[in-house]
């Protein structure tokens, strides 16, 4: 089993996404994230699926992707050639004496604090998934009240790889 | 000019001659609009079988296969009708009339989810928005469902869509998009390997699927094997792919299959899969299929390729443009010995019958009835022990032989039956199918006589769910569970309650003067033989 980055163009239709989600499931792929946004170009979605599974599963489903017919494109975000990026909003308890602990957590991290309450405050961090799970680890002493993570979205490095529209 | 007119007039630029449906309140302003129109309606018994019918008509004819049907239930109905299509890569398109667009997801009387019931039995479906979008999605789902690997594609379109104005109608000359683009012609490079191997092979085989006849390219398979000598053998998709008794042709693959054929595939050492999806049923152990051989794997759909086995030399493209670009490649190559072996393993490894004498033997009679029919004559074989028979004694001449094989649908062979003969009357067609699956389709029998479609019928009639049965005997030690048929219809008097021809076969003293009878007129009649119940595939 192992991860693999896939960047996906396609049509902006109604349904674009389900049908995409959709042939994940049915067909048992593994999926951990995906995301999906609107390009310069407003006729093109793009599409950022971390994936797993075995080689051949991951071939498979970069070629039954394909096939779709709302798919312009997909190929490997391949980590060295790659930047990845994934936004997390945390809500931690803190009474007034943790609230300072984690202030200086995220401050080591460059995240932001986002909203401030009595008893919780919202930390706001972008990052690798990496560097997403060390900051939750390190909170570990702290009630996490609720955690909104946005799977990863990811661009090749330079122009090589670029698709035109 | 309306939605509706719209519908009509993009069904007249692609040449459709029939629709196969079902009407209900949603699909009114279409099959009001069809009046209008030389295209011709059939209206089928139950909304499954439109889709079967087109799949027929489709599969003889090389068209896409129309069929329309109101929203609701007769949508959901069509679901099987649909996944078959698409287990079988047959080119349709399925018209679904819909709730007034205003009221999507509100759960009114008749609303159903099709586009998102069927997303996976479909290569692709459209929900109609916009009246102006009409032209311009036909023109994408008749091109979608035909080109590259074929299926069916479903537009769902909301009545207020069908009776809105569209301002102009232009009806694009050809296909704009962005995203769709099958290859059909293979790498001239990957096509090169391949006759390098070919060269090199003293076994070489070719395994055709049902890609071959999708394609159209059976001339071209036919014409290559006996170029080169290279014997061919077939998956039950492939079958008519080449003529039966063609001495290059060693028989249908698979568990299902001659041994004769298995062992040849097996022994092989280049083995060209081509147009088949290496699926469970034909080669039950991939590995077989690459130890010690090289193996090139041709298929239109890239995906197909190495989905179950690995291939040496992966080759994407349509089957009838790779051998077209195979034949302009002159090599030499030698297999003499290599088709004695086969043939030896022919004729000493056809497996022997015992047919019980007091009944009619399936395996005899089908070869009877093939070898009379007309040449070009179309045989469509329903699902269960009827379609494992006619897949092993069925004598393909120059004609087709059509079956639900992917998704082994029963009652698939009288709808398709009708469709097949739609499109060329001229064919004799046939449809053989088991009492179970008959009474899965006899509805069936008004259409035909409504619309006057002389399919004759085949039924071989044990009181079981013979496939079932044997199942269920070697699995569960005859312990039969809901394979009883008890309680069918006397055929006769349903033949004669149809105002059709009937002829009762019970055992093989009569077999031939009955099939001449029953082959005689054009005209619809239904031919039932009892065979043995205890009778195994």
């Amino acid at each position: 089993m192992r991860k693999k980055v896939f960047q996906l163009l396609v049509d902006n239709t109604s349904g674009v996404l389900s049908r995409i989600s959709g042939l994940f499931s049915r067909r048992g792929y593994n999926i951990e994230s995906i995301t999906a946004g609107v390009t310069a170009d407003p006729r093109y979605t793009r599409i950022t699926i971390v994936a797993s599974g075995d080689d051949e599963i991951l071939d498979q489903i970069e070629k039954q992707v394909a096939k779709l017919v709302d798919v312009r494109d997909i190929k490997e975000l391949e980590p060295d050639n790659s930047v990845y990026r994934e936004l997390a909003l945390v809500k931690v308890r803190t009474n007034s004496e943790q609230r300072q602990g984690v202030i200086s957590v995220a401050d080591i991290f460059r995240a932001k604090i986002i909203d401030v309450a009595s008893d919780s405050l919202i930390v706001e961090l972008t990052g690798n998934q990496a560097k997403i799970d060390a900051f939750l680890n390190l909170l570990e002493g702290y009630e996490i009240l609720e955690l909104a993570r946005t799977g990863i979205a990811g661009l090749g490095r330079g122009t090589e790889n670029v698709t035109y529209l | 000019m309306l939605g509706a007119d719209a519908i009509v007039k993009c069904l007249e630029e692609e040449g459709v001659e029939y629709v196969f449906g079902y009407p209900g309140v949603a699909i009114c302003p279409f099959y009001n609009s069809i009046l209008e129109s030389s295209i011709k309606t059939i209206l089928i018994r139950t909304e499954q079988n439109a889709a079967h019918a087109a799949s027929g008509l489709a599969r003889v004819s090389g068209k896409v296969g129309v069929c329309a049907v109101t929203s609701g239930p007769g949508a959901t109905n069509v679901i099987t009708g649909i996944a078959t299509a698409f287990a079988d890569s047959i080119p349709m398109v399925c018209i679904t009339g819909q709730v007034n667009s205003a009221l999507l997801g509100s759960d009114v009387f008749q609303e159903a989810d099709i586009t998102g019931a069927v997303e996976s039995f479909v290569k692709y479906s459209y929900l109609v928005k916009n009246v102006a979008d009409i032209p311009r999605i036909f023109k994408e789902a008749f091109h979608i469902a035909n080109t590259g690997r074929k299926g069916p594609v479903l537009i769902d379109i909301p009545i207020d869509i069908q009776n809105a104005e569209i301002k102009r109608f232009v009806y694009p000359e050809t296909v704009s998009m962005r995203t769709y683009k099958p290859t059909v012609r293979g790498n001239m490079a990957q096509i090169k390997k391949v006759v390098a191997e070919l060269e090199k092979a003293k076994k070489p085989i070719i395994c055709a699927g049902g890609g071959v006849l999708l394609s159209d390219a059976e001339k071209e398979l036919r014409e290559f094997s006996q170029k080169y000598k290279i014997p061919v053998v077939s998956t039950m998709m492939g079958i008519s792919a080449m003529p039966t008794k063609d001495p290059f042709y060693f028989g249908m693959v698979g568990n299902n299959g001659k041994p004769y054929a298995n062992r040849a595939m097996n022994e092989s050492d280049l083995l060209i899969m081509v147009g088949a999806r290496v699926a469970d049923r034909a080669v039950s152990q991939p590995d077989l299929i690459t130890e010690n051989k090289v193996l090139v794997h041709i298929d239109v759909d890239p995906a197909e390729i190495g989905k179950n086995v690995g291939p040496t030399i992966p080759l994407v493209g349509d089957a009838k443009h790779i051998f077209e670009d195979l034949s302009s490649q002159e090599f030499t190559c030698n297999h003499d010995e290599w088709l004695d072996t086969l043939s030896e393993y022919r004729k000493n490894m056809e497996p022997k019958r015992n047919p019980n004498p007091a009944y009619v033997d399936p395996a005899a009679f089908i070869t009877m009835l093939s070898e009379k029919m007309q040449n070009d004559g179309v045989y469509v074989a329903d699902v269960g022990q009827n379609q494992i028979w006619s897949c092993a004694y069925h004598i393909v001449k120059d004609g087709r032989f059509l079956t639900s094989g992917g998704m082994g649908t029963m009652g698939y062979s009288i709808p398709a039956a009708m469709g097949a003969k739609i499109s060329d009357k001229s064919k004799q067609v046939i449809a053989v199918c088991g009492d179970g699956s008959f009474q899965m389709s006899m509805m069936e029998l008004a259409t035909m006589n409504q619309h006057d479609i002389p399919v004759k019928i085949v039924v071989l009639k044990n009181n079981y769910l013979g496939m079932v049965r044997q199942y269920q005997h070697f699995t569960y030690k005859d312990n039969y569970s809901v394979v009883d048929l008890s309680g069918s219809p006397d055929l006769e008097k349903l033949a004669a309650a149809y105002d059709m021809g009937f002829i009762r076969l019970k055992d093989m003293k009569n077999a031939e003067d009955a099939i001449n009878k029953f082959l005689e007129k054009d005209e619809s009649m239904i031919m039932e033989c009892l065979i043995d119940p205890m009778d195994l595939v």
